[in-house]
Formats: structure tokens, C-alpha cells, sequence
């Protein structure tokens, strides 16, 4: 083991800016995912047949491809039809698409766990059902699925490391840099390792938190 | 105020309702009894087309629901959006009282005047507060649904219903979910709104109050109308015998 307390310390910094990167990427691709998943979740359930066939090939689709095949598909790929992206939007273009799928399930099942005489009651009094969806029951889905969604995003911080093979200083990234540079292993790793905690953990508590609160009997 | 004719209502090959007739004149009270399965509820829910019907004509206060007849005389299914205009004016109160639990009960009141009405939130809470005055729970404005009882529960869907001034208001079995002791106080706000002259179609197993509060009894089973009449009549002296062994199975029916 080549542990080294000053390797360490040195490598902080450049680690920092790193896990800054993964935290921008995180953040940005969650919300686009919860977008996505909003949207898809209404799509699953919807009474267009049209609608609800499209969702479910999208969110078969992509559970069914490694995020590393989806990335670089599009980092490579996208290029070549013309349309040329920097990798930070690439990046968060492939994880909000996987993101979205998973979410997509998440709020399909919450829509479907809330009563069915919401809808009935909302409708009855002359909610139109967008209107009901909106104030009736998305409210009520999401609120009971927020431990599942806050889980979700505990893997997609993890799954931001997947985009250090395309061009991205992202937290994982500076520590092979610093790994190369120093020539050692541990130091810098156990600094990444630090890092990935510090993104994490506190989703985790959030996590069990949230389940603790909202639990469905 | 309500006129169906020929009502027919099938989940795929069962058939649920097969042809009502029945009109409902304004302020007045009609109680529907009947065996479980006899289509009660779903004869109401035809009434606002919260469940769709194939067959047969509901109209409320002279405006057909659910289905039009176009210019060339052909049957043609409603909007979407004329259907939540009609529905605005038929209040229907649910058995499993169907509050929103995630709103206060004056957010429960106020969602649908200020989202579909339109109206201003401080007017709409203000006329809240009448109505909530009036079922007798003003203390209880800010309260959760999940911190009710039943009763006060479908006391507030009573009023939640009332304040989209509805011209008919329809009650499936609203107290069946309901610890006994708690029944009393809900039939007690019905027969208040009636008194108040609300055109009122009423499921229910409550003998009791159809007795006390029907200006007419309408029994159904098997997806029919069997017999109706007034509740002094229709207790006293009823004419089918489908009828009559229905009614046996209440204590207090005619002891024969």
C-alpha cells in the first residue's frame, strides 16, 4: 500500500474541482431527468394508447443498454449527423435519458398507488383531467415516491463517473490524473472515494428519512 | 330537473343497467334502494358520465350529458370540456367520502371554484367558511382530512360539493363507510339541505331516512326500476314482490 498523508493533502484541490464538475453534472442531469420522468410517468398512464406505446419502448430501451454504450453512442455518434455538442451537454443529455426511464417507472407507480376516487372526486367537480393530474394527483404521487427518487439519484451521481471516458474533468477523472501524476494509488483515491461520500451520504440520510416519513401502510 | 330515459350501462358482457326510466323534479328528494349489485351506483355515475353509458339519455336541468345529437341526427359523444362544464353543476357525494388529503379542509373547499371557477381565493375562502358554518365543522377549517372522523370527513365532501352551487346533488351511499354513532350527523346536514330545497337523488340502505326524508322511494334490482312511490305507500303497502322481500330484510319493514 503507497498511502501517503502529503499525496493526499495535495491532491485535495484539483480533486475539489473535480467533484465540483460531477456535482454540476448530477444536479443538472436530475432535473432534467425528473422532467423526463414527469412527463413519461403521465405518458405510461395516459389513455392514448399512442402515448403510453412510446413511453414504454423508451423506458425498455434503456434499461435494456449500458449507460457506457449510450454515452458513448452519443458522444461519437451525434457528430456524425451534424450536430455537434460540447461533452458537458452530452454527458448530461446520456444521464437524464437514463435517469428518465427509471423515474419515468418511479412516478407511474406513485400516479398508480394514489385512490382511483381522487380522479372521480376531481373529475366530479369539474377538474378537467390535466387539471386534476396537476393538483389532485401528482402531489399526492410524488410525495409518496420521494425515497424511491431520492435512491434514483443516488445512483445517477454514482453513474456520473462513466463520463470520464469522454472529454469531462469530473471527480473520478482528476483522480486518475493525480494518480498518473503522482504515481500512486491510494493517495488520491481515497480522496476520490471521500469525495463520492460527500456527494452521497447525505442523499442516503435524505433517503431514509423520507422513507421514514412518508411510508405508505 | 333530472329526466334519464332508457338508461343501458354494460361492463363488457354484464349488464348493469338495462333501461331506467326515472325523473327527478326540482327540490326533490328520490331515494334509490335495492339489493347490492342492482346498479344503484352506477346509475348515478352515468348521471355526471363519470361512468360512461352505450344506451339511453340523461339530461339535467334540459341539457343532455354525455351524448349530443349532432345536425344530421347522428348520436355524438361530448367534449371533454362540456362534460366537466356539466358536471359543475351535478354534485355527487362518494361512499369513501374522497377528500384530497394532501389540502386543509378549506383547501379541499376552495380548489375547484378558484381551478375551474376561476374565483378569487379570499372569496371563495369566505364563502368557504359559510358553508363549513353550516355542516356545523367551522373549527375545523384548517384541520387535515386524515385528522377527521368519518362523519365530519363526509361532512366537509358534502360541503366541498355544495360550494360549486350544483343545481342536483347525488349521494352514494354516503354514510355505509360510517361507525354507526357517526350516521346521525351526516343525515342530519342531508335533510338540512333538503329543507334548504336541494333537488337531491339519494343511494342509500338507511330506511330510516327515506322514510323520514324521501318525497319519493325508488326501488332497483337486477339493473331495473321494480317499483316506486311515496315512502308512506311504498313501506306500508308494497305492490311487487321483489319488493316486499327487500324490505323484509330491514326491521321496522311491513311484518308480514
Amino acid at each position: 500500500m503507497d498511502f501517503e498523508w502529503a499525496i493526499f493533502l495535495e491532491t485535495l484541490p484539483s480533486l475539489a474541482r473535480g467533484a465540483w464538475v460531477t456535482a454540476q453534472l448530477a444536479v443538472g442531469s436530475a432535473i432534467f431527468g425528473l422532467l423526463i420522468g414527469v412527463l413519461g410517468g403521465l405518458a405510461r398512464v395516459s389513455s392514448r394508447p399512442i402515448l403510453r406505446r412510446l413511453a414504454e419502448v423508451y423506458v425498455t430501451l434503456i434499461r435494456g443498454l449500458p449507460l457506457l454504450v449510450i454515452l458513448l453512442f452519443l458522444y461519437y455518434g451525434l457528430p456524425s449527423v451534424g450536430l455537434l455538442l460540447p461533452a458537458g451537454a452530452v454527458a448530461i443529455l446520456a444521464l437524464a435519458m437514463t435517469n428518465g426511464a427509471y423515474v419515468t417507472e418511479i412516478v407511474r407507480s406513485g400516479i398508480e398507488s394514489v385512490d382511483r376516487g381522487q380522479m372521480r372526486a376531481a373529475r366530479s367537480l369539474g377538474m378537467s383531467y390535466a387539471l386534476a393530474m396537476r393538483r389532485i394527483i401528482l402531489p399526492q404521487a410524488i410525495r409518496r415516491v420521494l425515497a424511491p427518487l431520492t435512491n434514483e439519484s443516488i445512483t445517477l451521481v454514482k453513474n456520473t463517473a462513466l463520463v470520464s471516458v469522454i472529454a469531462i474533468s469530473d471527480l473520478l477523472r482528476a483522480g486518475v490524473d493525480a494518480m498518473t501524476w503522482k504515481a500512486n494509488t491510494f493517495s488520491p483515491f481515497a480522496g476520490v472515494g471521500l469525495f463520492y461520500l460527500v456527494l452521497t451520504l447525505p442523499l442516503l440520510a435524505l433517503t431514509g428519512w423520507l422513507e421514514r416519513r412518508y411510508r405508505i401502510h | 330537473m333530472l329526466l334519464i330515459r332508457n338508461l343501458h350501462k354494460q361492463y363488457g358482457s354484464q349488464i348493469v343497467l338495462r333501461g331506467i326510466d326515472l325523473s327527478v323534479t326540482r327540490g326533490e328528494v328520490v331515494v334509490l334502494i335495492g339489493p347490492s349489485g342492482s346498479g344503484k351506483s352506477t346509475l348515478l355515475s352515468c348521471i355526471n358520465f363519470l361512468e360512461p353509458f352505450e344506451q339511453g339519455e340523461v339530461r339535467v336541468d334540459g341539457e343532455p350529458v354525455g351524448w349530443t345529437t349532432g345536425s344530421d341526427g347522428m348520436r355524438l359523444r361530448q367534449t371533454e370540456r362540456e362534460l366537466d362544464r356539466l358536471r359543475r353543476g351535478i354534485g355527487i357525494v362518494f361512499q369513501q367520502f374522497n377528500l384530497f388529503p394532501h389540502l386543509s379542509v378549506i383547501g379541499n373547499l376552495i380548489e375547484a371554484p378558484v381551478h375551474v371557477l376561476g374565483q378569487v381565493p379570499e372569496a371563495a375562502r369566505a364563502e368557504a367558511l359559510k358553508i363549513l358554518a353550516k355542516v356545523g365543522l367551522s373549527e375545523k377549517a384548517n384541520a387535515y382530512p386524515g385528522d377527521l372522523s368519518g362523519g365530519q370527513q363526509q361532512r366537509v365532501a358534502i360541503a366541498r360539493c355544495l360550494m360549486m352551487k350544483p343545481k342536483l346533488m347525488l349521494f352514494d351511499e354516503v354514510t355505509s363507510a360510517l361507525d354507526p354513532e357517526l350516521v346521525g350527523e351526516v343525515l342530519a346536514v342531508m335533510k338540512q339541505l333538503k329543507e334548504d330545497g336541494m333537488t337531491m337523488l339519494v343511494v342509500t340502505h338507511e330506511m330510516g331516512f327515506a322514510r323520514e326524508a324521501a318525497d319519493r322511494v325508488v326501488l332497483m334490482d337486477a339493473g331495473l326500476i321494480v317499483e316506486q312511490g311515496h315512502p308512506d305507500t311504498l313501506f306500508a303497502n308494497p305492490q311487487e314482490a321483489r319488493t316486499r322481500a327487500f324490505l323484509s330484510r330491514f326491521t321496522g319493514g311491513p311484518s308480514s
